[in-house]
């Protein structure tokens, strides 16, 4: 099937079998391959995507249900090539990662939570990231990710970059 | 050589990890994102008993699939490899990439599909038809030590891979010296590292050039050996590229049966073949299992809860295959006393083979379940004696002034300061108010438990267990290698060797080559060549890279200083004992001239004519370390194993709803003291990251077999893996005791929390109901169990009141 | 883990849905696909046409009618989570909501999906069950409508019929003044399916006396089950009455033992939390002093 899906901001078409998985859609035919393939079945969170800015998992979807909406990959979040997002840039300065295979879908998820609040509670950034896991870090630096950008963005008076503040 | 801690310009602060860069941005580059031109891709086909002849393998439906190229058998493969490297000396417990006449657990390959998708090549493998004829099967390890028991492998003769028994001092006059004796059983499940990166492999072979180009997620000490002797080419033909990003391992990314597999086939087909396991094909078949032990313990002591003596027996159960399994009864062996000044130890290491899938190197490669087993001594002595648990580790510490320390089965401990940390994590946690709070918890009507736990982590790995297990296997040799250039610019870029799996590999180096040469970590360009580029390596196995390659950089880098001052010295004509290296320039010491590190580079690369004689132009140093301490084969079944011993000292608090019960975590505090630290971010992750997996093993996973020899937790449905929400918030208290045998004093670090966890939150629990007259000994401990036997307890007092 | 091949199929409208789920026995229907596609990657399911209804106009959305909220069945549970509708009108719902799987996977799930899917831990079932909620169908003869106990026969069965789709989800409002709820649930990790799941409600008169009062028990029989506890109706309930109750509807709990969890824990931990969850509502209800017709 034909599909036509709004990825990063661009459009972008293929010719798909029904049963190919949005994620796999995102690697093999548009060569995105930052969105990870963990579990294929809805549970580690790896191949986590933000559909009209909400984290949805990628291999729970297939790419021929995906037209129509704003895709948002993890390389549509840095706002310029060598350039991180102020959260990308906290994930770096406290080590929020080890081998960086959970990470995409973390940032991802983070990010989300951050476009609902700047003041999120140690509560609800577990939540948030409750559906990514991590095998590496035991989420400790990750939450401090994401407290550190939450500070960050917070104190910051200048608008949050275009791609933070889509939805 | 050890350098004061306080007194590095780079190592030990908090300097960002480099690598981190990359994967924020989505642009870390794993073995499923290279794209090799006209890939095909293999799906396997599963067997679906755990023992069964194969009588018959049909695979002319499959090939008729739309997109088939091959359906590859056991018996061929078998024909045109070699059998996969197995260290014990176990001829005839010979093991191919798939089953060969025979299958030996339920999941194992029998054919391989290769197809143009994916997707295809799983449509085939339904086609694919297997005759079988199910034979007798077993999972269970002690009946594996039946003689009559079914054989996994007829032709070894039994299922037994390995029975030692050591004895390492006056063991039986100690138990008869000793007034108090105990005994107990406790039992590690069967869990694994569980990367969410499965495993993978892309192969490409040029037969123009011969070379085999392999990309794989690799963890793998001598894998291209190993590939080629598989496959029987020469090992100059295989060119492991180790610019690939391994996506999580912590030691199981072995890959050698996927790999001489695809190898064959890319060979075979004359195109690219790719195989990323699935989740599925990774849990049930992928070598990705742990260590599965039991294990029976004696201990001698006296009413002062002083332990004199220990007998351990470990039955570990290693799957259908040797694997790398029986070793992970041997590295143990280097710390089999834990922290503890325990005087003789009788140990019986057993490994027998069953009707699971086969072990493969797991985090730690069996110290967490021997630090699990000795930690229920430390806790039921305290019971058993009325004492403390923490006074009664106190009481058995080996001292600070008592290092080096030589440990029964022949290591040194290189130094500790066991006492401190602990006294640093008792007043960080207030441990008279934690007693308090677990008091009042009790009071409100929860169950309540603090759990201790102390341990060491080996590291610096070396592989003194091969030639301690197998005295065919003569091995002290185990290095690891950096080379630094200086280009004609003044440039530096350095290589290492291996692939990295999170550790921060670029980081550490760049750090250490920029605290010797005094410039900038973040202007060293780290690559990992190609491995017929490449050094010699071991990977990132047995905690060992801070030591062993943040070793080499040291002294590669060290190199390189002599050289500079070598060539300045000549150009003001002095010793080079009169010339000062400082900040990239060199100095002479009486008249105060300097050259700096420009015009260095210009001489070294452009002035032949001014080189001291006799040395190479340019700028490159390289250095190729052993491992230090590794200079000995083991004698008298004694050896020293790894150098260097971190120590953790692990406080929990956990509170449990006698119906419900569930552990909740209401504080959790390590000391650690892995020596100097040279990044902290890094080994704060580490830390964290081991205690959440360990609390994994403690609490929420395993592989389990049912009655039918199928494995039940197959998805990661079943298979359970701690989310945010399972963690808990970890305060960590840092010491630091240099190791004396190392550049910095840094010790390693890449299993710690994971080596004490399991045995802290098992401490917790058993505290939280001891007053029940119930203990928990088998891992993983879940809620079910607990509120189940709660019940039964509380029903029986009611009964006896 | 590929899904085997199918075709794929958007239907404008209901009816053209029906008649392609009433042509092929094999042709299923998706919606947020949260737990068939895992089914699906497995070839655990095996369709040969997936009929997606999730973006069919009008079968999304939440509003109160006079008696009961009615929630559209591909209403998005993150949606509903954050729905003021469904937390003034239907506050049981609302309590279980949060526990209904991680953020990302109740972006794409839907209400109608978790009811049709029908699986036993699953918490909007039980909510549908405590409740007394009615199952809209649309069939290929029109809509119809049965309680979510006739709906809901076995792990993941359900009474729906060739060619019928589950369209909303009707929840009762009940319209004491004082009305509060329990919601427990207990698995080994937080965002699992539940070992055993509890939800209470209850309605009090202002001297504090049981109006109404419902409690479902998830997780342990084949289906969530809601217990009659109709006698306790008109008494001022304390601990004691509640235990016993409790105690002795959920006696007969049939329950399955498994890897996680034994069938014994499943049916003690059934009578804590139905004791649990119905302390949890009365106090609920206590602070309720509002008037709720207002």
């Amino acid at each position: 099937m034909k599909i036509e899906l709004k990825i990063n901001g661009e459009t972008r078409t293929a010719d798909v079998e029904p049963r190919k998985t949005l994620l796999d859609a995102l690697r093999d035919d548009f060569r995105l391959t930052g969105t990870n393939t963990g579990c294929e079945h809805g549970v580690c969170g790896a191949c986590t995507v933000l559909i009209d800015g909400n984290p949805v998992r990628s291999c729970l979807m297939f790419a021929v249900q995906a037209d129509g909406y704003e895709i948002t990959t993890i390389e549509g979040v840095a706002p310029a090539p060598g350039e991180l997002s102020v959260l990308q840039d906290a994930f770096c300065e406290t080590h929020g990662m080890q081998c960086g295979y959970c990470t995409p879908g973390m940032v991802l998820s983070a990010q989300n939570l951050l476009q609902r609040t700047l003041e999120p509670t140690r509560d609800e950034i577990l939540e948030a990231i409750s559906g990514n896991i991590c095998r590496c870090t035991g989420y400790g630096q990750i939450v401090e990710a994401i407290e550190l950008a939450a500070e960050r963005l917070r104190q910051s008076n200048a608008p949050r970059s275009a791609h933070e503040v889509t939805k | 050589m050890s350098t004061v801690p306080g007194s590095f310009r780079f190592v030990s602060s908090n300097r960002r990890v480099r690598e981190d860069r990359r994967f924020v941005a989505g642009q870390g580059r794993y073995v499923a994102d290279i794209a090799v031109e006209g890939a095909l891709h293999v799906a396997l086909v599963p067997s679906q008993y755990p023992a069964a002849k194969i009588l018959s393998i049909d695979t002319a439906a499959a090939l008729a699939m739309p997109g088939v190229h091959y359906v590859l058998t056991g018996e061929e493969l078998a024909a045109a490899t070699d059998p996969l490297m197995n260290g014990l000396d176990t001829p005839n417990v010979r093991r191919y990439p798939l089953a060969v006449g025979q299958t030996r657990y339920a999941g194992e390959w029998v054919a391989a599909v290769v197809a143009d998708t994916r997707a295809q090549a799983e449509d085939a493998l339904e086609k694919v038809r297997v005759g079988y004829e199910p034979l007798p099967y077993l999972t269970d390890p002690e009946e594996a030590l039946d003689p009559n028991s079914p054989p996994v492998h007829p032709e070894h003769g039994s299922n037994i891979l390995l029975d030692r028994t050591f004895v390492w001092g006056e063991v039986d006059k100690h138990f008869a010296e000793s007034p108090r004796h105990l005994s107990y059983r406790v039992t590690w499940g069967r869990n694994s590292t569980v990367p969410i990166e499965t495993f993978g492999v892309v192969v490409a072979w040029d037969p123009w050039e011969e070379v085999l180009d392999v990309w794989a997620s690799i963890q793998m000490p001598k894998y291209p050996d190993q590939i080629a002797r598989a496959l029987r080419v020469p090992a100059n033909n295989v060119r492991v590229h180790q610019d690939v990003d391994v996506g999580g391992s912590y030691g199981v990314k072995r890959g050698i049966k996927h790999t001489v597999l695809c190898s064959y086939l890319a060979r075979k087909l004359g195109r690219p073949v790719r195989l990323i396991e699935d989740r599925l094909e990774n849990m049930r078949a992928g070598d990705a299992h742990g260590p599965d032990r039991l294990f029976d313990v004696e201990i001698a002591f006296n009413d002062d809860g002083i332990i004199k003596s220990m007998r351990m027996r470990a039955l570990d159960n290693a799957g259908a295959y040797a694997g790398r399994a029986p070793f992970q009864l041997g590295k143990p062996i280097g710390a089999i006393v834990g922290p503890y000044k325990i005087e003789s130890v009788q140990y019986r290491a057993q490994s027998v083979t069953t009707n699971k899938a086969a072990q493969e190197a797991v985090r730690g490669f069996g110290q967490a379940p021997t630090n699990y087993a000795i930690e229920t001594a430390l806790d039921r002595v305290a019971q058993a004696t009325g004492l403390d648990r923490l006074e009664v580790r106190r009481r058995n510490f080996i001292r600070k002034e008592e290092f080096p320390y030589l440990i029964p089965s022949g290591t040194h401990y290189d130094s500790g300061d066991y006492h401190t940390v602990a006294d640093k994590v008792c007043k960080h946690i207030d441990y008279e108010g934690l007693i308090a709070e677990r008091d009042r918890l009790r009071a409100s009507g929860m169950l309540a438990g603090i759990g201790i736990a102390a341990c060491l982590e080996p590291s610096g790995g070396n592989s003194s267990f091969e030639p301690l297990l197998n005295e065919a296997n003569k091995t002290t040799t185990w290095m690891d290698s950096c080379r630094i250039n200086v280009d004609g610019l003044g440039f530096v870029s350095v290589a290492i060797h291996t692939t990295s799996s999170g550790q921060g590999h670029e980081t550490l180096v760049s750090t250490v080559i920029g605290e010797i040469l005094e410039i900038n970590p973040d202007i060293i360009r780290v690559v990992r060549p190609d491995s017929l580029s490449s050094l010699p390596s071991n990977t990132p196995v047995g905690s060992r890279m801070a030591i062993m390659l943040g070793g080499a950089a040291f002294h590669a880098a060290q190199k390189l200083k002599a050289k500079l001052c070598t060539i300045a010295a000549k150009q003001f004509g002095v010793g080079v004992d009169d010339v000062t290296y400082s900040t990239g320039g060199v100095t002479d010491n009486k008249s105060g001239k300097r050259l700096e590190w420009a015009e260095l580079v210009n001489i070294a690369h452009r002035n032949y004519h001014l080189m001291p004689e006799g040395m190479e132009p340019g700028l490159e140093t390289t250095h190729v370390m052993q491992v230090p301490t590794g200079d000995k084969l083991p004698e008298n079944g004694r050896v020293q194993m790894y150098p260097c011993h971190s120590f953790e000292f692990h406080m929990l608090l956990v509170a449990i709803d006698p119906v419900l019960g569930k552990p909740e975590i209401k504080r959790y505090v390590i000391g650690h003291d892995c020596g100097t630290v040279i990044n902290p971010h890094i080994v704060k992750g580490m830390t964290l990251g081991g205690i959440a997996h360990g609390l994994g093993a403690a609490l929420y996973e395993e592989f389990v077999y049912d009655g039918q020899g199928h494995l039940t937790t197959q998805s990661l449905m079943d298979y359970l893996l701690p989310s945010s929400h399972e963690v808990p918030n970890v305060e960590i208290v840092h010491h630091c005791t240099p190791s004396p045998f190392t550049v910095f004093g840094q010790k390693g670090s890449g299993e710690s929390g994971y080596l004490g966890s399991p045995a802290a939150m098992s401490g917790a629990i058993n505290d939280a109901v001891r007053d029940l007259n119930i203990s928990f000994v088998k891992l993983p401990i879940r809620i079910s169990a607990i509120s189940d036997q709660i019940a039964a307890a509380q029903s029986l007092k009611e009964k006896q009141a | 883990m590929k899904p085997a091949p199918f075709e794929y199929v958007r239907p404008e409208t209901l009816a053209e849905a029906c008649e392609l789920l009433a042509g092929d026995e094999d042709a299923r229907v998706i919606a947020g696909g949260q737990t068939l596609v895992p089914m699906l990657a497995m070839r655990l399911a095996r369709p040969t046409v997936l009929v997606d209804i999730l973006r069919m106009p009008g079968l999304s959305g939440i509003r109160a009618e006079d008696d009961a909220v009615v929630v559209g069945a591909t209403t998005r549970q993150a949606i509903a989570l954050e729905d003021p509708v469904i937390a003034k009108s239907a506050p049981l719902l609302a309590r279980a909501l949060p526990w209904v799987g991680h953020p990302p996977t109740r972006n794409r799930g839907t209400v109608g999906g978790s009811i049709a899917n029908a699986d036993p831990s699953a918490e909007i079932p039980l909510i549908a069950v405590t409740l007394g909620a009615e199952i809209v169908l649309t069939t290929p003869d029109g809509e119809t409508a049965m309680s979510a106990e006739e709906f809901f026969i076995g792990p993941m069965l359900t009474s729906i019929g060739p060619g019928e789709i589950v369209s909303a989800i009707r929840f009762p409002i009940w319209k004491q003044k004082r009305v509060g709820t329990g919601f427990h649930e207990i698995s080994a990790r937080r965002s699992d399916f539940a070992f055993v799941s509890a939800a209470a409600q209850v309605a009090l008169d202002d001297d504090g006396n049981c109006l109404d009062i419902t409690l479902g028990i998830g997780g342990v029989a084949d289906c969530a089950t809601r217990f009659d506890l109709s006698h306790l109706i008109g008494q001022r309930l304390d601990r004691a009455k509640i235990a016993d109750a409790v105690t002795a509807a959920t006696a007969d709990l049939e329950a399955a033992s498994d890897l996680h969890a034994s069938a014994e824990y499943r049916r003690r931990v059934a009578a804590t939390f139905g004791v649990r969850a119905i302390e949890d509502a009365i106090a609920d209800a206590g602070q309720q002093a509002g008037d709720k017709s207002q």
